[in-house]
């Protein structure tokens, strides 16, 4: 089922948390929302599943074909997980499961056997069988988070919303827990929204991410095109680290650092003032000049704990700035702290200054 | 109340400490020794005496004195009040807290406020309040007059100031124990389709059960016990309008004092038999925070 939510605002006293937010989701789809906190990727999440109405004046949210706006939380069938998880902690893993189908009124209840085998199922599908007596406090972290799932599973339905599903985890069980998540998708298909703050967790779960910043929705795109083609500062600050430089057009040229390069297509053409943004792998260092334009600086500090190798550089211009490489580069480098260097950019984003 | 919970919770910090802390032996003895001298003094003599005084003329006089007609008619006074006033501010309470754990409304801290206000008035002018409403020359006298109804010197007006004086217990001990729990587990039970009606009685009902029984508990001792706002109210009419506490002080007036003790002795009893109640009761919710700590460190570890 397709999810549309279309001019949704949403004000917590003084605190305008959604500004005129429209957003499609496609049957089938796993959708991230991604942003800092209190961007109101939580608050849209919550409108989506009726935990929250929006305000007064904002557009329908369509359910493939239906407005359900003004049906209340429980009409709505959708599968909610919360962030702590909210499990029921005086009932047992196989009771909490089985909470949605027990409570149906009379005539849409599922008779005992038939809802004592869906539990059952639901349990092999998070592989939980042999845990099916245990409370909510017997259980680790993402035993929870399964948990919590299967029930959200259990009353089969049509959208599956995840609030933060991986935030009150440690790296290695998060990462697991992803993984397995993301087979889950690929073998269940249920239209599927998740909000996360981590980027990483979103770039690579997701087919699409709505990148969301103070209220608004910044972009929308594959991970591929928000992280290589971003369209606002904002994403491009937010996605990844970055290198940012205050510099300005001229003739067709972005001035920086004491560097002048051609201007990339996506450049405003009038504005004076820009920002200008590096990745730090975007960053080729050299020894000596390479005929491309550089900019000079002095290496303050070297890091080569991890796959690339992390230099700390302070440009000529004053600015502080990060450059990345692969071990072996370093290596044929050659190069400590103090070292001069010359700083080509590669690839860089043009933004006009806010 | 809120500072019994604190006290729960403090008790595991203060056991690990009393290890690290130790006095040398004549100082800890004698600091056991004055507390304990001082416990007898205060508490375990008065409960002494009074059975002592009870039985005093002998096992038969005893019971005699608790069959008295007009005895009889004063515990089952007490009854019926108690009966009356402990499901209207469980009511009270359970909705209260419920209103002010789970919702932002205006005005919600004035309703924290005037809960309280029970504790912080004396008994005699919460009674000199109902006098002064619902008296032959109070604010509703004249009208009740009129209708034939009497509440003042007689069993309605005990049991209002009953219910005025015992109104805080329940809804002082759920409110920071249902404002800990927060939201979310009635947000899981919505989603999944459960109504108003079904989430309360399946998910916030059993998470309050222990302490919704511990303010009970406490509500119903008062209730039974309360002696200065009912004795304005009371009239104390011997067999229509005494409850248990103006009988053992009417008793006590006409110097007949083995009666008087004899009476006390049950609410005495009635005292000890709820020390007990609250103390295993305080006891499972020791249990459940210590399962819900346990669940916090599960939790800290998964972080």
């Amino acid at each position: 089922m397709s999810i549309e939510v279309h001019d949704i605002s949403k004000t917590f006293g003084t605190f305008a948390a959604l500004r005129s937010v429209s957003l499609r989701v496609e049957t089938g789809e796993l959708v991230a929302l991604l942003g800092p906190s209190g961007s109101g990727k939580t608050t849209l999440l919550r409108i989506i599943a009726g935990l929250e109405q929006p305000d007064a004046g904002s557009g329908p949210i369509r359910f493939e074909d239906t407005d359900v706006a003004g049906r209340g939380v429980g009409e709505r069938r959708v599968g909610f997980v919360f962030q702590h998880y909210a499990l029921f902690r005086h009932m047992t893993v196989f009771e909490n499961i089985a909470f949605g189908l027990k409570v149906r009124p009379k005539r849409v209840r599922p008779p005992r056997s038939v809802i004592r085998d869906k539990v059952l199922s639901l349990l092999k599908l998070i592989q939980l069988e042999s845990l099916a007596n245990r409370y909510p406090h017997q259980l680790s972290g993402g035993q929870r988070q399964r948990v919590a799932l299967a029930r959200a599973l259990a009353i089969e339905p049509k959208v599956l919303l995840l609030d933060e599903p991986f935030g009150a985890l440690d790296a290695k069980v998060r990462q697991e827990l992803r993984e397995w998540l993301r087979r889950l998708h690929e073998k269940i298909h249920v239209t599927s929204v998740f909000v996360t703050h981590d980027q990483e967790e979103a770039l690579e779960l997701a087919a699409r991410v709505v990148v969301m910043n103070e209220g608004r929705i910044e972009q929308i795109g594959t991970p591929e095109e928000v992280f290589h083609d971003p369209k606002t500062a904002f994403v491009m600050n937010f996605l990844g680290h970055v290198n940012l430089f205050h510099g300005r057009m001229e003739e067709g040229k972005v001035r920086f650092a004491t560097v002048a390069c051609d201007a990339p297509d996506h450049a405003p053409s009038s504005a004076e003032a820009v920002m200008v943004f590096v990745r730090p792998h975007e960053l080729q260092v050299d020894t000596k000049r390479n005929g491309q334009a550089s900019f000079s600086a002095t290496v303050l500090r070297v890091s080569s704990a991890g796959p690339n190798v992390r230099l700390e550089l302070v440009a000529d211009s004053g600015d502080q700035i990060y450059a990345e490489m692969p071990q072996e580069r370093f290596r044929a480098l050659n190069i400590t702290r103090g070292s001069r260097v010359f700083v080509t950019p590669r690839e860089i984003r043009v933004f006009t200054e806010t | 109340m809120a500072g019994s919970i604190a006290r729960r919770l403090s008790l595991g910090p203060q056991t690990r400490a009393a290890a690290v802390i130790s006095e040398r032996p004549l100082v800890r003895w004698l600091l056991i020794g004055v507390a304990l001298a001082f416990l007898g003094l205060f508490l375990v003599v008065p409960l002494v005496a009074v059975l002592v005084q009870a039985f005093a003329k002998g096992i038969g006089p005893y019971f005699a004195a608790q069959w008295e007609p007009d005895a009889l008619a004063a515990i089952r006074l007490t009854l019926l009040v108690a009966v009356i006033a402990v499901p209207v501010n469980t009511v009270f309470g359970v909705a209260a807290s419920w209103a002010i754990a789970k919702f932002n409304f205006v005005g919600k801290n004035l309703l924290l406020t005037v809960i309280d206000l029970p504790f912080t008035i004396s008994p005699v002018v919460a009674g000199l309040i109902f006098v002064l409403l619902f008296g032959r020359t109070g604010w509703a006298g004249p009208w009740l007059a009129d209708h034939n109804v009497r509440i003042i010197f007689a069993v309605p007006g005990i049991v209002l100031v009953t219910v005025f004086v015992t109104f805080p217990f329940v809804a002082r001990e759920l409110v920071p124990l249902m404002q800990a729990q927060g939201t979310e587990e009635e947000e899981a039970a919505r989603v999944l389709g459960a109504g108003g009606w079904q989430t309360f009685r399946r998910i916030t009902l059993p998470n309050i059960k222990w302490g919704l029984l511990y303010g009970v508990i406490l509500c119903n001792a008062r209730a039974m016990g309360e002696f200065g706002a009912v004795s304005v109210v009371s009239g104390h009419i011997r067999g229509l309008t005494n409850t248990m506490p103006l009988q053992v002080e009417v008793l006590y007036n006409e110097y007949n004092f083995s009666a008087a003790f004899a009476v006390a002795s049950l609410l005495t009893m009635l005292a000890v038999v709820t020390l007990i109640l609250k103390t295993l009761v305080e006891w499972q919710n020791k249990r459940q925070m210590a399962l819900a700590a346990q669940e916090a460190v599960v939790e800290g570890l998964g972080r």
